[in-house]
């Protein structure tokens, strides 16, 4: 039994992972969510903004990590909507614009179609530069940002005329899913301008343990990877479709805590057989045993 | 043949012989679109099945090559095979000529040629834009030249050229990492950390709960820090403290770990509903197909 399981082909893993993957996911099985301190934070800050309160959504995520952000974007992008803020989304990764319109057409066209693009919401495209693009449009937006995405010249869109800068948004809310992500916006943008700036965000699973530091100072509030999705998907749901609690499009960070309950239980059971065969080799190499 | 290869074999041609008869049975994988005011977007079966839509060439292909992909990339959980290579140079090789092109349209022409030729780029590219020079436009003269002076790389003489815009680019990022990490890393983090240890509320009620916080804070914090304070030797009281050092840092790579854990299993997650719904049809997360 020992030689047998410190022998264990890692390929057994690998499938009782997928299996603990594939089962709640095939029955849809999910558990229910309670927020947490953080959750509640970002979903606080956002029920501050006043109507036509200028929000900032950088949206710097791309298809690598859609499948934790993306739930918890259009949550964002729901409660912002809701709150009546104008919304100029840009994003930093060049696949970042298909994840922007991928929002709209999930929220904003579905569940407001009184906004009207150019007055209540622009996309504001790509940049390359990384954070240089942050520390341009801190003070001069119009420095880079010359048109929309749709090549529009910024000057004909009727909401970013009164726009120079970053520092005129009443929030960012960043949805961040590598570099450049919510980081660089602490360093570039909340924190030199501190007094002026509020930041929210969302975050990867893996990114996370880099941001906690700037909370509750340089950062108002994270969510943290798909355990914070679920978390504030339940909070705007309850806010705002009270009536239809289980509306796929902010459902699917809920849906996807189901695969990573059962997942999670599997590998502390992994752990705990992993320490057992550590201590059972030990006793048995110190009797003398081979 | 081994038994291990003839079991795989076996159960791979019985999942292929499945897979085919629903597939010829129109019951999986198959996209659907509409055309909506002269545009066309993406639909569903149900759709589909009221008229509204019809099955798409396109999106079904893409359908599933997205699954082969995937397929593909999971295939080198067994074993390194030339079907995970051929999909990983195909991402990598799609990635560069994406990034290239994205580049391009939304920096080169908008951010270089707008401003050095605004009137030609309105014509040509971006209608949208103003055809009047700025003041300074001659300024946007200087990255046209360091852009240059990176490609004279490619030149089979002259190479040592490129080396002055990369000094440029690595002084510039140099200096703005340095001043962003010492304000908002360095300071910003000292700031934070400190905090009163004994927190009281507003009527003088000590708050165990945040004092606990605090506290835990200010020890861990100064634990960690001894660790890496190599002027003592680690011996006595000072080698207790960084004993404990190493205790919070285990738990900190800890949680990072599962963190990641997290991550990554949603990114599976979202593979398998992939497979499962859109693909295979075994569930309908998103009720596309009704009826």
């Amino acid at each position: 039994m020992l030689h047998t399981l410190q022998n264990l082909d890692r390929r057994w893993i690998f499938l009782l992972i997928a299996l603990a993957v594939a089962i709640p996911t095939l029955t849809k099985w999910k558990p229910p969510e309670v927020s947490g301190q953080f959750s509640r934070d970002v979903f606080t800050e956002i029920e501050k903004l006043q109507p036509g309160d200028n929000v900032l959504m950088a949206w710097d995520y791309d298809p690598s990590t859609e499948g934790e952000l993306a739930p918890m974007a259009n949550a964002l992008a729901k409660q912002c909507a809701a709150k009546q803020a104008k919304l100029y989304f840009i994003t930093l990764l060049p696949l970042g614009p298909q994840m922007i319109d991928k929002t709209v057409d999930a929220v904003i066209t579905r569940d407001y179609p009184d906004l009207v693009y150019g007055r209540d919401y622009v996309n504001l495209g790509f940049k390359s530069g990384n954070e240089g693009v942050i520390k341009v449009v801190i003070t001069n937006l119009r420095g880079l940002y010359t048109t929309d995405a749709r090549g529009t010249n910024i000057d004909q869109i009727p909401m970013c005329r009164d726009i120079k800068s970053v520092q005129d948004m009443k929030l960012i809310v960043n949805v961040s899913g590598s570099y450049p992500g919510t980081k660089e916006w602490v360093q570039y943008a909340v924190t030199p301008y501190k007094q002026k700036l509020k930041l929210v965000g969302g975050c990867t699973g893996v990114q996370a343990p880099l941001l906690f530091p700037y909370i509750p100072d340089q950062l108002n509030g994270l969510l943290v990877g798909i355990k914070g999705a679920a978390e504030y998907e339940q909070l705007v749901v309850d806010q705002y479709s009270p009536d239809r609690p289980e509306d796929r499009r902010f459902d699917g960070a809920r849906r996807r805590m189901g695969p990573q309950s059962v997942a999670h239980l599997v590998m502390i059971g992994l752990i705990v057989l992993g320490n057992i065969v550590f201590f059972w080799e030990r006793k048995v190499r110190l009797s003398g045993g081979s | 043949m081994k038994t291990e290869a003839r079991v795989w074999w076996t159960l791979l041609l019985l999942a292929s012989a499945w897979i085919s008869w629903r597939a010829m049975t129109g019951g999986i994988g198959v996209g659907y679109e509409q055309t909506l005011d002269g545009v066309t977007v993406p639909s569903t079966a149900t759709e589909a099945r009221l008229g509204f839509a019809e099955a798409s060439g396109g999106r079904t292909a893409g359908i599933w090559t997205a699954a082969f992909l995937t397929l593909a990339v999971f295939s080198f959980l067994y074993q390194d095979n030339v079907i995970y290579k051929l999909s990983e140079s195909l991402f990598i090789g799609v990635s560069a000529a994406y990034w290239m092109v994205v580049s391009f349209w939304t920096v080169l022409v908008p951010n270089l040629w707008g401003k050095l030729f605004p009137a030609a780029t309105q014509a040509w590219a971006l209608p949208g834009t103003s055809p009047v020079r700025d003041d300074h436009w001659w300024i946007n003269i200087i990255p046209l030249m360091l852009g240059v002076m990176l490609l004279w790389r490619l030149a089979p003489r002259g190479g040592w050229i490129s080396r002055w815009p990369l000094a440029f680019i690595i002084g510039t990022t140099a200096g703005l990492k340095l001043i962003s990490y010492l304000q908002a890393d360095f300071l910003s983090q000292i700031r934070s950390s400190i905090k009163p240890v004994l927190v009281f509320d507003a009527a003088g009620n000590l708050q165990w709960g945040a004092s606990l916080s605090s506290s835990l804070l200010l020890i861990s914090t100064l634990a960690a820090l001894s660790y890496f304070f190599f002027s003592w030797e680690h011996k006595g009281m000072m080698g207790k403290v960084s004993r404990m050092g190493v205790w919070v840092l285990m738990i900190t790579f800890g949680a990072a770990f599962a963190n990641t854990v997290m991550a990554r299993i949603a990114l599976l997650g979202i593979r398998f509903e992939f497979l499962f719904d859109d693909w295979l049809w075994l569930v309908d997360i998103n009720q596309e197909r009704l009826g």
